[in-house]
């Protein structure tokens, strides 16, 4: 693994830090499209050499993830007029201090697995872990529609750093496949967020309350 | 002929997109679907095959699920034209579109034996029919959209990080990292269990939430409830056999390594816990197709079980998941019936539907009976397998409990049904303009007569598939 993995992923869990403290959606979405960024970096150093097709994938990556998604995540609050607050349930402050206890446990969880030897020494498990906890954290904590999407992107980032040690066992086209599902997914729930405004004049998901029990 | 079988679907989608007609567009989506069920035909004679470097391929256990799935959504296509013809004032490019690529993608999923290829096909599936939920355009499906494309995605990502760990429990031991079937399959034996049992609970967790398996499955009443009967047919029937498939795959694995009866006893407690779940939710259920998803979780949950029993109960497990995919045709398609009739779906206002529709009515009365497990329907048969099985190993605790949640679900379940067909139409709704019509009734009869007949006598083809599928389950590679 090339030494220069760590301090990247450094940045990536610092970036978790930025989103479960931002107070503006715009924030969010900025600090989504640097990580989503970042992991496309992340692709061509976990690849050692400059291949061919380490360096495709990283830029399919950082095209799609740290600038398209961004950019129709733009439109839908440009497009709807969102107030521009988070309207978390749970205070900034609050939510920060989940996040560090979240990476906390990731660190001292992730000791405990096994692990084989070349990835011992690297950071990739920990940050997987407590991306994908932040992620949850933002699914869960935040009201808004579209504050959603950022925490489920997150908790596909998680996901993404811990295929990093799976280099070799996914095929390119899966992994293409996986960025392609993603894309469409947020272009899908970016459609259905101008919706929700158009018909509630709100995007906050308190007021997808009519179904239940 | 298996390229055909996925592509097929997709080239009629791309002719839904662009055929100007709103009227004849329709008519492309039976004409696809008979097209695919004769394929699959060809291909089901024909036996196992595989292609790509075994990235796609038709196993016994594909083989039963591409048929039952093809011929589930030939039937319920046949209703589409009659369906999309009482809502001219819309547009149904995006629908039609949309039906046919959720059977191309149901065909990749059943075929895919690359499970990375396995889960981005999954994922699409979601994709293609969020559309189809929102297909009434009103603020409640709108959520009922929002809350199943949200849950759904989550879970499913979920699911990938179980992939995940399912290759990295090979790369641990120091073997060719792989995630193709075959390979995982031979090597389970030497895989890393604790990556292997966290793969497991994740992707349990994770197609769960897709099957719609209790506590994962709250996006399934809002879904089912909002969605057109049809769309909620073909969720219950197709989509969720196809991650049922993927949850097979990897017991399959599981199957191979040491350990097993972890595996087992997980799809033990989460089987009985969803039917209980979908038991409790039943009661005084005044919602009749929230009624129909609850029962779609509770099914959802015997299959999981009889798969965890194993032997006789897994072969009833399969059969279940054909006659349960068959009856809840009938009560899918005569509940949305009812409710366009109606004009709403709640107890309160719909009463006398036997009345008011003389073939749809009776029909959804003969469903929930068939559903609930009364002879001589083809559920009763499948559940009775089941139950055979379970006291077979021995586990008379699950036996009591399975049939004491079968019995709170009759009388939960036939609580509301009664309601809706039993009485009197008011006034009100006995001059609004809805009447049955032969395209909107004949679907719902070939499903209930093919149920019907699943409980009175399996053809020897099909128990010769279902066999093998068993075997194919329990040995391994083919």
């Amino acid at each position: 693994m090339n030494r220069f993995v760590d301090p990247v992923l450094i940045f990536v869990l610092l970036l978790n830090f930025v989103v479960l403290g931002a107070s503006r959606i715009r924030t969010m979405i900025q600090a989504v499209a640097v990580q989503g960024a970042l992991l496309g970096i992340l692709i061509m150093l976990a690849h050692g050499s400059f291949m061919f097709i380490g360096v495709m994938m990283a830029l399919v990556a950082i095209l799609l993830k740290g600038i398209l998604i961004p950019h129709m995540l733009f439109r839908a609050i440009r497009d709807v007029a969102i107030r521009r607050e988070v309207d978390p349930l749970v205070g900034f402050i609050a939510s920060l201090f989940l996040g560090a206890g979240g990476t906390g446990l990731a660190v001292l969880f992730s000791r405990t697995l096994p692990i084989i030897h070349a990835d011992t020494g690297t950071l990739i498990v920990p940050a997987a872990v407590s991306t994908v906890i932040t992620g949850f954290l933002i699914l869960t904590t935040r009201r808004k529609a579209i504050t959603q999407v950022v925490g489920y992107l997150i908790l596909e980032n998680g996901i993404f750093v811990f295929g990093l040690l799976l280099m070799d066992a996914i095929p390119l086209l899966v992994e293409l496949g996986v960025l392609l599902d993603l894309f469409v997914a947020i272009f899908v729930m970016g459609i259905i967020i101008h919706k929700i405004n158009k018909e509630f004049s709100s995007v906050n998901t308190h007021m997808l309350s009519e179904l239940k029990e | 002929m298996l390229w055909f079988l996925f592509l097929l679907p997709w080239l009629v989608a791309c002719l839904a997109m662009v055929m100007p007609s709103n009227r004849w567009r329709p008519w492309l989506v039976p004409i696809g679907g008979l097209a695919h069920l004769i394929l699959t035909g060809f291909a089901v004679a024909g036996g196992p095959v595989t292609i790509l470097q075994d990235w796609l391929a038709l196993d016994p256990l594909s083989i039963l699920v591409l048929g039952f799935v093809s011929t589930l959504f030939f039937i319920c296509s046949l209703y589409a034209p009659g369906y999309l013809a009482q809502r001219p004032e819309r547009s149904n490019r995006v629908f039609c579109a949309c039906l046919s690529s959720m059977l191309g993608m149901m065909t990749l999923v059943i075929m895919a034996h690359h499970l990375g290829l396995m889960w981005v096909a999954i994922e699409a599936t979601t994709l293609a029919t969020a559309p189809l939920l929102y297909f009434n355009h009103t603020p409640r499906s709108l959520e009922a959209t929002w809350k199943y494309l949200l849950i759904g995605s989550v879970g499913i990502a979920l699911a990938l990080l179980g992939t995940f760990c399912l290759a990295y429990s090979s790369i641990y031991e120091g073997l060719e990292p792989t995630l193709l079937l075959e390979d995982l399959v031979s090597l389970a034996p030497k895989l890393s269990m604790p990556w292997l049992h966290a793969a497991f609970v994740l992707l349990l967790v994770g197609y769960g939430t897709k099957m719609g398996l209790a506590p994962m499955h709250t996006w399934k009443p809002d879904a089912y409830g909002e969605a057109p009967g049809l769309v909620g047919a073909l969720l219950a029937g197709g989509v969720t056999s196809c991650a049922f498939l993927a949850i097979l795959r990897f017991y399959q694995i599981c199957m191979n390594a040491p350990e097993a009866t972890f595996v087992r006893e997980i799809l033990i407690v989460i089987g009985l816990f969803s039917m209980a779940v979908a038991a409790v939710f039943m009661i005084r259920q005044r919602d009749f197709k929230r009624m129909l998803a609850y029962s779609s979780v509770e099914h959802m949950g015997i299959l999981v079980l009889g798969i965890g029993i194993g032997g006789v109960a897994a072969f009833g497990a399969l059969l279940h998941m054909i006659t349960n995919g068959l009856t809840k045709g009938v009560l899918f398609l005569s509940a949305g019936n009812i409710h366009r009739a109606f004009g709403s779906k709640n107890t309160d206002d719909v009463q006398g539907a036997m009345k008011r529709l003389p073939i749809s009515g009776p029909l959804f009365l003969a469903g929930f009976l068939m559903v609930t497990g009364s002879p001589p329907g083809g559920p009763f048969i499948s559940e009775l397998t089941i139950l055979i099985g379970t006291i077979q190993a021995e586990k008379y605790l699950v036996a009591g409990l399975f049939l004491a949640t079968m019995s709170i679900v009759f009388i939960g379940m036939g609580s509301t049904v009664l309601r809706v067909v039993q009485g009197v139409p008011s006034a009100k709704v006995a001059s609004t303009p809805y009447r049955e019509r032969p395209e909107l009734v004949i679907p719902i009869i070939v499903f209930f007569v093919l149920a019907l007949a699943l409980g009175l006598w399996i053809p020897p083809p099909l128990e010769t598939i279902l066999h093998n599928a068993v075997a194919y389950l329990d040995g391994g590679v083919s």
